[in-house]
């Protein structure tokens, strides 16, 4: 198991290194400079400007040295915001991202696997016809048309929620949340509803059955504990799909977390904070992906023994 | 196509066993029709459209839906049905386009590390895991960014994100066909690599590939509404219903139809080419028919 952590981290290694190196490359080959397309300055300041970003060195100087900030973590000041680094940004984005992303997530399993199990119970009967049905509708209706609606119903019409900011006002939470998790609800109860479907019908199920054990006991602890690996399977990449959901939420719904910090920089071609920004997502993407590697490992005694025999 | 009679009987009956499972599937045919009507609506735009593109009434601003403008106005005084039926004529373009690079790139790359296998199919195969890893919807941001928003870059970074899946789709394919034995008997007859792909291992692909494509259409269509959605994607003259959903969304409280008609539009086609996969899958790919 610790081989298994240790070889996959070093693996991240190179995968790292080169979205470094190709991000840094894509955007000092961007046409025109980050400034300019600001007031003409004198040439004096321009030239001050650019020696204080290192933009008067050589590519390779400038990579280098970007690349040994990266290593100890620091990824260097804002272009557009003066006077504040990327990593404060990226301080003060990510507890608001990763609480949004927290809820979602909740949302999504519980609605999800709640769903899955329900439909798997009875296949092809209208308990699996109907949830089945709202899933698919689920993954139709994107988060940029589910938001605006459920602003429209809840927030404007009926007046029960509020419809933007974050932790200022009591339940500004909830819509956003929702928003968020819908898509991966339906995600997961279809996987949920495919992974049951293959357990229920296994021999140990059928023993635990012959055994006389309820139902119920049968599908929350033997059928639930194979039945969701595919689930657990899908949450690596569900959580690099939140990353990219919560542009879109958090531009909705006004909330000040990453995925808007993301957009807003893009817009203002705010380079260095697009540059950063991009590192440190896809260094929580590989980590959540080995997370959630090391979980379906944990619940899978089979995998566990492939992975014991394979090194 | 000069193919052997007796393999492309067995094409044949492949393709009408497919067709025949496919009709009896209600929502895939469903599907398939929306989908048709929508080809044909997009292909006659420019003649069928109530209005023309360009038409503005700034006098008449928004209105709801009336007999002269089914889908109501915006706050140009444009109407609607004519807006959305532009803008789906650039997302089906998209869509299509998008979803053709993917295509190319990902046959190309899964059917020549299938085939050459070894060291060769190894390193390819761990490019195509190492892609995955990474956090995509960020880099199709970080391009449109840097090369400027134009709808060509659109098509090439989306089809560039999309092709991995395909690869590893073509790959298995193509290494569980190379081990059967009519490969093995083409190849004791002297042909070349060439003519073995394109006669034994192109057709017998074909199957599993037209799912994959099908279901990729839709999700290419959401990823350009996303990106139209941020401001990042299909850029004003231009419409898509990504960004008609957008200026929807900035009026909504005023003029909710605005907003509703692009998004029962948008939603109804992902679900129609959603259903048609699944129908598809079911019906060509028998092992997969199981969930």
């Amino acid at each position: 198991m610790l081989r298994f952590i240790v070889s996959r981290l070093l693996q991240a290694i190179p995968v790292l290194l080169v979205v470094i190196s190709v991000t840094f490359l894509l955007i000092h080959s961007a046409p025109g400079g980050p400034f300019s397309d600001e007031k003409a300055v004198p040439p004096e300041v321009a030239r001050a400007l650019e020696a204080q970003y290192k933009l008067d060195q050589p590519l390779w100087q400038q990579y280098v040295s970007y690349l040994g900030d990266v290593v100890r973590g620091d990824f260097g000041p804002s272009f557009k915001y003066s006077g504040r680094t990327v990593n404060e940004l990226i301080a003060a984005g990510l507890p608001v991202t990763a609480e949004l992303a927290l809820y979602a997530m909740l949302v999504a399993l519980f609605i999800g696997i709640s769903a899955g199990v329900f439909a798997a119970i009875r296949p092809n009967s209208l308990q699996d016809y109907i949830p089945m049905s709202a899933a698919m509708l689920g993954i139709c209706m994107p988060s940029f048309l589910l938001g605006p609606i459920l602003i429209l119903i809840f927030g404007i019409q009926l007046e029960w929620l509020p419809i933007s900011g974050w932790g200022d006002i009591p339940g500004d939470k909830i819509l956003p949340a929702i928003t968020l998790g819908a898509g991966y609800a339906a995600y997961i109860a279809r996987l949920s509803r495919g992974g049951m479907l293959e357990v229920l019908s296994q021999d140990y199920i059928r023993t635990a059955r012959a055994k006389g054990l309820s139902e119920r006991l049968i599908i929350l602890k033997h059928g639930l504990r194979g039945g969701l690996i595919p689930v657990i399977a899908f949450l690596g990449p569900a959580f690099a799909g939140l990353l990219g959901g919560s542009f879109v939420v958090e531009t909705i719904f006004q909330i000040p977390g990453l995925g808007r910090f993301y957009v807003t920089s893009a817009f203002n071609r705010d380079y260095t904070m697009i540059l950063g920004m991009t590192i440190f997502f896809a260094g929580l993407i590989i980590v959540f992906n080995l997370l959630s590697d090391l979980l379906a490992l944990w619940l899978n005694p089979k995998l566990r023994q492939q992975t014991r025999g394979g090194n | 196509m000069q193919m052997p009679s007796q393999s492309s009987e067995q094409h044949s009956s492949l393709w009408l066993d497919a067709w025949i499972k496919l009709r009896k599937n209600r929502m895939a045919l469903f599907g398939f029709t929306v989908l048709l009507v929508l080809c044909v609506v997009s292909l006659l735009t420019p003649w069928i459209a109530p209005y023309s593109y360009e038409t503005q009434d700034l006098m008449l601003g928004a209105t709801p839906p009336s007999a002269a403008h089914w889908l109501g106005t915006d706050i140009f005084g444009r109407d609607m049905l004519t807006r959305i039926m532009y803008g789906g004529r650039v997302s089906l373009m998209v869509g299509f386009i998008a979803t053709a690079v993917a295509l190319v790139i990902g046959i190309l790359w899964g059917s020549i590390a299938g085939f050459v296998g070894g060291r060769v199919d190894a390193v390819m195969m761990r490019i195509v895991d190492i892609m995955y890893a990474l956090p995509f919807m960020i880099f199709i941001v970080l391009l449109m960014v840097v090369f400027g928003r134009n709808i060509l870059l659109l098509f090439v970074a989306i089809g560039a994100v999309e092709w991995l899946t395909m690869a590893r789709i073509v790959r298995s394919q193509v290494m569980a066909l190379r081990k059967q034995e009519f490969v093995e008997a083409a190849y004791s007859m002297g042909l070349s690599r060439w003519a073995i792909i394109r006669r034994h291992i192109i057709p017998n692909t074909l199957g599993p590939v037209i799912v994959y494509t099908t279901l990729t259409i839709p999700s290419v269509m959401l990823l350009e509404a996303f990106l139209s959605f941020l401001g990042l994607g299909i850029q004003p003259p231009q419409s898509s219903w990504g960004l008609l959903i957008n200026y929807g969304v900035e009026t909504m409280e005023e003029y909710p139809w605005l907003l509703i008609f692009p998004g029962i539009t948008l939603s109804l086609t992902l679900f129609a080419l959603n259903f048609l996969g699944d129908g598809l899958r079911d019906a060509l790919d028998p092992r997969a028919s199981k969930d």
